[in-house]
């Protein structure tokens, strides 16, 4: 995709996923730019989420699954046998649909990640979570309750916790897999504006069930079906003239 | 099931909308040709009629506008339903446009009633049937939602031009000849100019229809006769 | 009668039926308790419990079996935790569901129904005799240790279950080993209920009599215990002896009631305490 601006950072070569014998991601090809908003549209099963998943290597868990193929971030292939995966999950982060605090205080949810990556100066960690809630649009609503447990904040407060948990290790990458699927409208109004921020230092990937979402925040938007990439295109091309009947056929609506 | 009952929904309410622009388009189709229908025969009954009937075309548009509005904020379409929305919107400009047009002629009708003919109209009526024949293929190409179709006016208006070229330079030998007709030829020159233009809001219409149909931006002045040096 | 006055009858019948065995358990409850300390509230003083029995178990107080059920307690869970906990962490996290997997966990199943004399004899024939512990206190807390291991098992691997899995995919998400996740998050999470299950184990270890009977438990021991190779005296049998073998059991009555009035604040006092702190760490975690 040569276009003014597009820098890629994430570039995919022939992905093939199985579950066992379901072939659910079919010779997948295309790139992610740096620093973009990507949206995955698609019907229920389609292999979104899926991908979301193998650009962190959480398929791993999946005994049942088989990759084949090349993503390379940032130039290293994420695939490979001889990856740190440990490493790459420091920066590729994921935030889930459910929003998932730890059972522990705002301040150790935030700070769980640097944590594990060896950060142990009480006054660096201060800061990174400080840094990491501001970023989250959470700071001022939570800076005088750290020590109070995560799961007692609201819905779209718990998910904007979850977004600084994920942020605080500093990542390249940020995946969110349906993030205010759960959420009322305000939250999910709200998710929605930190997003856009969040793409001035984030590479953002989002799977969305909601076509107006990745209408409203993405930059490009990928349309899968039944394990294959049907278009993938500027936001706006894509939603005013598709060029695939599939992709026209799906967002209006003919099928969900 | 929801999605294939909002899907009918979309498609019956889309309907209703291209139902209302037909009903424009024909109104004014009709208002020019009873304007200059009423300027030829010198029918003053008839161009208050047109004059009147303006109302009506306003309202309709407005109508549309409203309309257009609510299905956007019902639906949020996307894709050709989202083209076909907008499109229709600025169409109905376009038509309402054209039967301002009609309003003027129909004016000029009633200021010429009283005088002498300075000459027996032909062409303009000819301009206006081309015109309205423009028109008919851009609202059956709307309906039949063929975008070729809609590319064939292109080539119409230049004929439209072509014959206001030749009314203005007929209308110039007259004054020449015999400069007391210069009040009544003014005017019907503007008659002309007019009607030119209608045929110009026509070919909008008509670049719409094959945008919201193939989603790319169709110029007409591509599509046209080379213009000579 | 229209149908909602029968409905609601009903329901109020129902109700009234419920409430009365409600009452009807817990006037057994402190029917119990009222007759134990009538029984037993005059021997009941700071001296009961700090006087060993003396003049042949007829006089004094109980502070050696007292002790000793402390310390069979103390060495029970010393082996007990870490391997039962141990092993439903394994359950849970680590085995797959397996031939083997299935097999260990319907062993577990079975061995909490066994009756705790076999227990007794299986301690003393592997401890006592085999590996030449002999009868002691060491033998006796092995032995309630594997009693109490397969309800310790259990509750650890359901605590360790109940931890939901949004909790492991957040902590791999950002970068963390299986076991960092265990050691930081489902551990934490399943403390609470892992506690519970230590505390109704210390409940049923406390008050066994059979297993220790052959493995540890003294008649009488003149002094407390040495080392884990001393023999120790426990309450549960010290109350067993007191009733059936003492040399004047009227006399004694009021000792052995003051005995089990003590056994009994011993279990309920550490069953208030783990609840305590169960209710402390939940509120801590927000659950």
């Amino acid at each position: 995709m040569a276009e003014n601006g597009f820098e890629t950072q994430i570039r995919t070569i022939g992905l093939n996923l199985f579950y066992g014998a379901a072939h659910v991601l079919k010779d997948i090809t295309f790139d992610i730019g740096r620093k973009t908003v990507t949206a995955f549209i698609g019907p229920s099963g389609c292999g979104k989420s899926s991908y979301l998943r193998c650009l962190n290597r959480m398929n791993d868990f999946i005994p049942s699954a088989k990759v084949a193929g090349t993503i390379e971030i940032d130039g290293e292939d994420i695939l490979s046998p001889s990856t740190d995966v440990i490493a790459l999950r420091r920066r590729v982060g994921m935030v889930f649909q459910k929003p998932n605090p730890f059972p522990m205080s705002i301040y150790e949810n935030v700070a769980y990640g640097p944590r594990l990556n060896g950060v142990k100066s009480r006054s660096a960690l201060d800061d990174i979570v400080e840094s990491s809630l501001r970023g989250a649009a959470l700071w001022d609503e939570v800076k005088s309750k750290l020590g109070r447990p995560g799961t007692g904040l609201s819905g779209g407060q718990q998910q904007r916790l979850c977004i600084a948990r994920a942020i605080a290790t500093q990542p390249d990458v940020l995946l969110m897999d349906e993030p205010t699927s759960a959420l009322d409208p305000m939250s999910t109004a709200r998710v929605e504006e930190l997003i856009r921020d969040l793409k001035v230092d984030y590479t953002v990937v989002i799977v969305t069930h909601n076509m107006q979402q990745a209408a409203r925040i993405s930059d490009y938007t990928a349309f899968f079906l039944l394990g294959d990439l049907v278009e993938y295109d500027r936001t706006a091309r894509m939603f005013t003239s598709p060029s695939d009947k599939r992709t026209e056929d799906y967002i209006s609506g003919r099928f969900g | 099931m929801d999605a294939i009952n909002t899907r009918k929904r979309i498609e019956d309410d889309l309907s209703e909308l291209k139902r209302m622009i037909f009903r424009m388009g024909r109104m004014a189709e009709e208002s020019l040709e009873k304007a200059v229908w009423a300027l030829k025969n010198r029918d003053t009954v008839i161009a208050q009629a047109v004059l009147d009937s303006d109302d009506l075309i306003d309202d309709l548009e407005d109508k549309i506008d409203g309309a257009c509005m609510e299905f956007a904020a019902r639906y949020q379409p996307l894709g050709e339903d989202l083209r076909v929305v907008t499109s229709l919107m600025h169409m109905a400009v376009d038509l309402e446009r054209i039967g301002d047009y009609g309003g003027n002629i129909a004016k000029v009708a009633i200021k010429l009633a009283s005088s002498e003919p300075i000459k027996p109209l032909i062409d303009i009526p000819h301009m206006v049937e081309k015109i309205n024949a423009m028109l008919d293929i851009s609202l059956t190409a709307l309906d039949t939602r063929s975008p070729e179709l809609a590319m064939t006016v292109f080539p119409m208006d230049d004929e439209v031009d072509d014959l206001e070229k030749q009314i203005m330079r007929e209308l110039f030998l007259m004054v020449m000849e015999k400069p007391s007709r210069i009040e009544q030829s003014f005017l019907l020159i503007n008659v002309a100019r007019t009607l030119e233009r209608a045929g110009d809001h026509v070919t909008n219409v008509a670049e719409r229809i094959a945008y919201m149909y193939t989603g790319k931006t169709v110029r007409a002045s591509q599509h046209r006769r080379k213009q000579e040096a | 009668m229209n149908r909602t006055l029968m409905r609601k009858s009903a329901n109020s019948f129902m109700t009234l039926i419920f409430w009365t065995c409600g009452l009807l358990l817990a006037a057994v409850l402190v029917f119990v308790i009222a007759y134990l300390f009538k029984q037993g509230w005059s021997v009941l003083s700071i001296e009961f419990l700090t006087q060993p029995p003396s003049e042949g178990m007829t006089a004094g107080g109980i502070l050696t079996p007292l002790v000793g059920t402390v310390e069979l307690v103390f060495v029970s869970m010393l082996i007990a935790l870490p391997v039962g906990v141990a092993t439903g962490l394994y359950f849970a996290e680590y085995s797959n569901d397996g031939i083997l997997a299935r097999l260990l966990r319907i062993s577990i199943r079975l061995l909490a129904g066994v009756p705790s004399v076999i227990f007794g004899l299986f301690g003393l024939s592997l401890f006592v005799v085999f590996m030449n512990f002999g009868s002691c206190l060491l033998s006796a807390g092995l032995t309630l240790g594997c009693l109490s291991l397969p309800l310790i098992v259990t509750a650890s691997e359901q605590a360790f279950l109940a931890v939901p899995q949004d909790y492991r995919d957040a902590s791999f998400a950002l970068g963390a080993t299986k076991w960092q996740t265990i050691v930081k998050v489902v551990f934490p999470s399943a403390a609470s209920t892992i506690i519970t299950g230590a505390i109704l184990s210390i409940g049923r270890v406390a008050g066994e009599t059979a297993p220790i009977m052959f493995t540890g438990a003294a008649y009488f021991a003149p002094e407390l215990a040495k080392s884990v190779f001393s023999q120790v005296m426990a309450l549960p049998y010290h109350i067993y002896v007191l009733a059936t073998a003492s040399t004047d059991i009227e006399a004694v009555r009021p000792i052995q009631y003051g005995a089990i009035l003590v056994l009994i604040a011993i279990v309920l006092g550490t069953s208030a305490v783990g609840v305590v702190i169960r209710a402390r760490l939940a509120s801590k975690g927000g659950r």
